[in-house]
């Protein structure tokens, strides 16, 4: 049967993409950022998951506003990305798993999560950037996981709430774990946290919600289910909503977790950056 | 009878769908900007393509002034707007000087104190 390792939680930044490709690990303004990584590494080359769902939000490329899912599961045996309107690099396509993408769908539905299929699914920053961070060099990674992208629409009010988003992980542990094949997964929580790109409250960041939510998600997840959307949005700013992948993530995990790693560096572009290495207790 | 669904935060428009509804057309063009193809037509004849996607007066305005407060105002979302910014060459934090009424470096300090 399939097993959950554990989970990881890691900002997506565009511009993350751009220092990997410049190499600026050492650079002043980046080092303190991508130092927090090599620990979540030497624990993906111990265990080496086989599957890594990718739970990230997109922003504008995969899906447009002509129809906006609010939860989307990608069932496509590859995933390409693009240059997203800043010339992004080609990556060489993602590898899939469709045939449990497609166990993950039944399930999910089958408990009442009407999420919507993708057989073909553009995948942007959000997903690239951490596969990046955690498996450098890509499919030139000996370790490198077969993906399956989720996505949460955070791009247009009405959003999932934070109680939905950790109802929704709890039922992909569920399907994840009825899935026959001896695979061990890895689930991703991408995004956050908090900033806010856009109005005159632009440049908004809230240390002090970041580390109480860097400490609820590990201890008590269902804590955090009381803050409603709004809320996120004042304390996390409007992009800060991006939390809502670190619960969905949080929920796959079971009851119990030990946390393993953190690092929380403040700015990384707009935005405060959180990184979390959480290891599966059953 | 209007119904409002939100909490006012300030300096903070959420995009919903009275938003939404707003936009269509601005952010279906910059939707649009996620491929070279359209950047460059755009570029080659910017009120062309204004027309093509069918904006209305004021985000035509907005978008040749490069005005992001604006745009909002219009309905445009940031995501999308993102990818307008990006045809010149603006990066998030010249968007975020430009909407707080900053230098990019001011508020680029602005950032780096948020951790203090």
């Amino acid at each position: 049967m399939a097993k959950i390792l554990g989970g990881l939680t890691s900002s997506h930044i565009p511009a993350i993409g751009n220092a990997i490709a410049k190499e600026m690990y050492e650079d002043p303004y980046w080092k303190p950022f991508f130092d927090g990584y090599p620990r979540v590494r030497a624990w993906l080359e111990e265990h080496k998951p086989d599957v890594a769902i990718n739970i990230y939000n997109d922003h504008g490329l995969g899906f447009f506003l002509d129809k906006m899912p609010t939860f989307a599961i990608g069932a496509a045996h590859e995933y390409k990305n693009d240059d997203e309107g800043w010339g992004i690099p080609q990556l060489p396509p993602f590898p899939g798993d469709a045939k449990f993408s497609w166990h993950i769908i039944e399930h999910m539905v089958g408990n009442e999560f009407d999420i919507t299929s993708c057989q073909e699914l553009a995948v942007d920053h959000g997903f690239t950037v951490p596969m990046q961070l955690f498996w450098p060099g890509l499919e030139q990674n000996p370790n490198f996981p077969r993906a399956i992208p989720i996505s949460a629409n955070t791009v247009q009010h009405p959003i999932p709430t934070l109680k939905r988003a950790l109802a929704f992980g709890r039922a992909l542990r569920e399907a994840i774990l009825s899935y026959p094949e001896n695979i061990k997964v890895v689930v991703l929580g991408t995004g956050g946290l908090s900033h806010q790109l856009d109005g005159e409250r632009a440049g908004f960041i809230n240390k002090e919600f970041d580390k109480m939510c860097m400490e609820k998600i590990v201890t008590d997840p269902d804590a955090l289910t009381k803050i409603s959307r709004e809320e996120l949005v004042l304390n996390a700013g409007a992009q800060g909503t991006e939390f809502l992948m670190w619960m969905m993530m949080r929920g796959a995990l079971g009851d119990k977790v030990n946390l393993l790693h953190s690092n929380y560096h403040i700015p990384i572009s707009n935005t405060a950056s959180g990184l979390m290495l959480m290891e599966c207790v059953n | 009878m209007e119904v409002d669904h939100h909490i006012h935060i300030p300096g903070t428009t959420l995009f919903d769908g009275t938003q939404a509804m707003k936009g269509f057309a601005l952010n279906k063009m910059c939707y649009s900007f996620n491929w070279k193809v359209n950047r460059d037509e755009y570029l080659a004849d910017p009120e062309a393509y204004f027309t093509k996607y069918g904006l209305n007066e004021e985000q035509k305005n907005a978008c040749r002034a490069k005005n992001v407060l604006a745009m909002i105002a219009a309905g445009g979302n940031i995501y999308y707007l993102a990818k307008f910014a990006g045809i010149y060459k603006l990066t998030v934090q010249d968007v975020g000087a430009q909407q707080t009424g900053m230098t990019t470096e001011e508020f680029k300090e602005k950032l780096r104190r948020a951790a203090d």
